[in-house]
This record gives structure tokens, C-alpha cells and sequence, in this order.
């Protein structure tokens, strides 16, 4: 489902995922409501698609990606800055050379 | 949506082919250039070459090349030996032989020395296309096809367009009777979990997860590094994140088995193939590119495979052919007469997954009833095979084949 230009990769996701850039300011519209969006937001990047508070688990492709660090209100930027891994150190090393 | 039946090859061992390719194979890199030149005399699109470098033994190399040379899409093969090498060409020759493929074998030191063999083996290569050219032609269903899937030069788009899309693909073919199999265990780091709860078996379950557990330990021995700065910048927050986008080929079917590079799926369903090799790192990377992957999937029997690609990677493959799946849609009007299918538009609002998906599932069955892909046309046949060791698969792994 696309909303402007965000896109929604699964029914229980709570994040959408940028597919052009938007700018800050800019009102989108998604699940029959604005939001206006506090930054400008990148291909690839996610906002977040209902309030999410912190302790929430990120779920993106319906799979739980990582958990809230800070509050984020609906259309938020969700990045570095509000989120973590749920993996322990030993996970952060990672095999890029088939990606 | 393409026909659902296509003709195919009919193999004398009950296989069915969707191509019927000759493979010249060097047994040492001694024996490569001899064994190129008979590709290029023959100048044939249907003539393939392949080939170990290596001198030392290894059963890896040897169980992958007898895998290769009776795949369903070669119709007959032409060894070339230097004569002093480890392969045990003998053994290879009698099991293509005893597939009901025609084989001839030649060893330059015996031949005469490179214009001899290349000679003779050109000879070789008309007389085993003439037979491979009577093989019987009958009906193939979606239901016998294996297609497999790998991403490479993958960017900030891939996880979002082109790999979804190809598991949506891999749901419908899946659906339809096909063995689908995903790879890349070292990017699965971070969804064995979810992945764990797909398998058909609670026994399939842990071992899918002990796969990406030894999957991590080998690539940090390898000194990898961490998260990059530039997955950040495409705006992939963690680790997880990243591995779900791989994943994400996948598609939402029951996970039935993982195969070792080589095993045939038992059935049709979702496989997942182990890439990376058993017991201590002995021999380096896992595999060193792309296409040592994609020949590993081809060593399972896959007939043709999706590659998804967001920087634009344009390789095709010896003996299968490969479907190339554009992630980004900068990438792809750059590179468009690489690409088979556009998933890129998916970013801009040109198309949807599902639209994407049902492409790519089309595309595939208009691939096994004939139709060449772009790399295919382009005469692509890129080829990688090294040192690796493996254990074999224990029966938890596949819980529907009968041991």
C-alpha cells in the first residue's frame, strides 16, 4: 500500500519506509489522517506510522527490527536516534560480502 | 499468468531439463585455457564452460562438479584433463555416464598437447551435441521446476522492492508445486528466530538457527566488520533490519528443509541453502562472489535463478539461466538492458509488490518454456568454483525425505 511517498511493506508494521524524498513540513497522509512531518526523510528511511513510545518493538517487514530508545510521535523520523537492536554485542559483527 | 506447462528435456534419469547445454569442464586450471578455446571454437550459445582449478583433492569440488555436469539442463559433457591433476576424472566420467548423458573425456598429455585436444574436443563437442540434440522433448509443470534466489550489490532499496518481490514470487511458485530455495545464512543474522518459527518441524526449527549461528561465528573469524556507515545513510537502523531485507526473498511460506550445496530438495516447497562451510575455516571466505553462490544453487538443481540487485550487478551463469531483479529505479535506467524486470518502480508508485511479483513469476515460467534472459542473450556465463568442506545434512534437516 503506498501512502505519497511512503510505503507500507506489511500489514503489521509499525514504521513506513520512505520511497522518494519528503521534506519537512510536508503534510502526508496515511490511514485516513495528516501528519506533518517534523524533518526531511530520506529514501529508505521510516517514519513512524502511530505514536510508539519507548520499550516498543519496531516491526517493519512484520518482524520485529529493533525497539523504541525514545518516544515518537506519529509520522516521526525512526532511526539511530530512537531505536536500537534487540541483538546482544556478539551480533553486531556481520557478513556483508554477500549483500 | 504464463502457462503453467512448458516443454522441456527428458532426461534418461528422469529429470527434466529447461535448457540443453553442453559443458566443457576443466578438471585443473592446467587444462582451462584448452578447455576455453573449445568453447570459443565452438562458438555456440549452448555450449558452456566450467571447470575446477584446483590440483589438490577436495569432495566438496568433486561432489559439485558430478552435480553440475548431470544437472537437468546439460544434455551431454566433454572433460579436459591435463592428466597429472587430483580430480578423479574416472569417477566423474562413469557417473555422467551412468545419468545416461553423453561424455567424452580428454587428457592433454595423452592427446598430443593443446592444439590436439582442442581439436579433438571440438570434435567431441559436435558429436555430444548431436546426441544431446535427440533428447526426447515432453511436458514439464511449474510443480518440477527448482528456482532459487540471491541478492548482490544490494543497496537501501533491495530489502524494500526487488526482495519482497521475489518473495512473493517464490509464495505463488511455491504454491504451485516448486522447490524454492533462499541462500545468504550470513545475512540471516538477527532473523533466525522469526525464521526458526516458519520451519515445518521444531527439529528443522533449531537447526535452522544453529545455520546462522555457525553462519556468525565463521564470518567474524573472517574479520568482517560491523553494521557499515553507509547502511545507516540508506536509512537501515540495525543489524536485523539489514538481514530482514535479505530475508525478505524469501517470501511467507513453511520453511521444508536445508539443503548443503549439492542435495537435491526432496519435494517442492521452501528450502534453505547453508552456504558456509563446516567445522574450522580451512579454505577462506564461504564463497568469494556472487557467483560461487549462484553455482551452489544450480548444484541443487535450480533451473533458473532471480537475482535482486540494487547497485546494479550484471552477471549471468554457466548451465542456468539468471533473471536479473532491479531494486532501484536509478539503477535501473542506467543499466535497463541488464534487467529483466523493474522492481524500482515499486519506489515510485509505478507498481505494487504483488504486480511485481506476479511479473516475476510470469517471467520464470516464460524462462523455462524457452525465453532467454537478458544476461542469457548477452552471453553471460560467469562461473566460480573453490575449496570449501562440508558435512552432510542430518535428518532433522529435512523432515519430508526419506533417509
Amino acid at each position: 500500500m503506498n501512502f505519497g511517498p511512503f510505503i507500507l511493506l506489511h500489514p503489521d508494521d509499525n514504521v513506513l519506509v520512505c520511497r522518494e524524498h519528503a521534506a519537512v513540513g510536508q503534510v502526508v497522509s496515511f490511514d485516513g489522517a495528516d501528519a506533518i512531518l517534523s524533518a526531511d526523510i530520506d529514501v529508505g528511511h521510516k517514519i513512524a506510522r502511530y505514536d510508539v513510545t519507548i520499550g516498543d518493538k519496531v516491526l517493519k517487514y512484520g518482524a520485529p527490527i529493533g525497539s523504541m530508545t525514545a518516544d515518537a510521535k506519529r509520522g516521526n523520523h525512526v532511526h539511530m536516534h530512537n531505536m536500537k537492536s534487540d541483538y546482544i554485542s556478539s551480533h553486531t559483527r556481520e557478513a556483508t560480502g554477500h549483500g | 499468468m504464463a502457462e503453467k506447462q512448458f516443454q522441456a528435456w527428458l532426461r534418461p534419469d528422469g529429470r527434466k531439463g529447461i535448457r540443453n547445454v553442453i559443458a566443457v569442464a576443466y578438471l585443473v586450471e592446467c587444462a582451462h585455457h584448452v578447455a576455453r578455446r573449445i568453447v570459443d571454437k565452438a562458438d555456440d550459445a549452448e555450449v558452456h564452460l566450467i571447470g575446477f582449478p584446483g590440483c589438490y583433492p577436495n569432495q566438496y569440488a568433486y561432489d559439485m562438479m558430478e552435480k553440475l555436469c548431470t544437472h537437468p539442463n546439460v544434455g551431454g559433457v566433454v572433460l579436459v584433463s591435463l592428466g597429472c591433476e587430483s580430480f578423479n576424472r574416472s569417477s566423474l566420467t562413469r557417473a555422467i555416464e551412468a545419468s545416461g548423458r553423453p561424455v567424452e573425456t580428454f587428457v592433454i598429455q595423452n592427446e598430443g598437447g593443446t592444439a590436439e585436444t582442442i581439436r579433438k574436443g571440438l570434435e567431441a563437442v559436435r558429436r555430444i551435441q548431436t546426441v544431446a540434440n535427440q533428447t526426447p522433448r515432453g511436458q514439464m509443470d511449474v510443480s518440477e521446476l527448482i528456482v532459487a534466489t540471491i541478492c548482490g550489490g544490494s543497496d537501501g532499496t533491495s530489502g524494500i522492492t526487488a526482495n519482497p518481490a521475489v518473495g512473493r514470487a517464490f509464495d505463488t511458485l511455491g504454491a504451485l508445486g516448486a522447490a524454492c530455495i533462499f541462500e545468504e545464512t550470513g545475512e540471516l543474522v538477527g532473523c533466525e528466530k522469526i525464521m526458526a518459527s516458519r520451519a515445518i518441524t521444531p527439529e528443522l526449527g533449531a537447526e535452522l538457527e544453529a545455520c546462522v549461528q555457525k553462519a556468525e561465528a565463521y564470518y567474524t573469524i573472517m574479520g568482517f566488520g560491523s553494521f557499515a556507515p553507509g547502511n545507516a545513510e540508506g536509512g537501515l537502523t540495525t543489524q536485523e533490519e539489514k538481514s530482514m531485507g535479505a530475508y525478505s526473498k524469501s517470501g511467507a511460506a513453511p520453511i521444508c528443509g536445508i539443503l548443503k550445496p549439492g542435495d537435491q530438495p526432496p519435494t517442492g516447497g521452501l528450502y534453505l541453502l547453508d552456504v558456509v562451510p563446516d567445522g574450522e575455516p580451512r579454505f577462506g571466505f564461504p564463497n568469494i562472489s556472487d557467483n560461487a553462490e549462484i553455482v551452489e544453487l544450480i548444484a541443487c538443481g535450480a533451473h533458473v535463478t532471480l537475482f535482486t540487485t540494487g547497485r546494479g550487478s550484471v552477471v549471468g551463469s554457466a548451465i542456468s539461466p539468471v533473471i536479473k531483479v532491479c531494486a532501484n529505479p536509478e539503477t535501473y535506467r542506467k543499466l535497463a538492458a541488464d534487467m529483466d524486470i523493474d522492481a524500482g518502480r515499486i519506489m515510485e508508485g509505478r507498481g505494487t509488490l504483488d504486480e511485481v511479483g506476479e511479473e516475476i513469476t510470469s517471467l520464470v515460467l516464460d524462462v523455462a518454456a524457452g525465453r532467454k534472459t537478458l544476461s542469457e542473450a548477452m552471453g553471460h556465463q560467469e562461473f566460480i568454483l573453490t575449496y570449501k568442506a562440508f558435512d552432510p545434512v542430518g535428518p532433522a534437516c529435512l523432515p519430508l525425505k526419506q533417509f
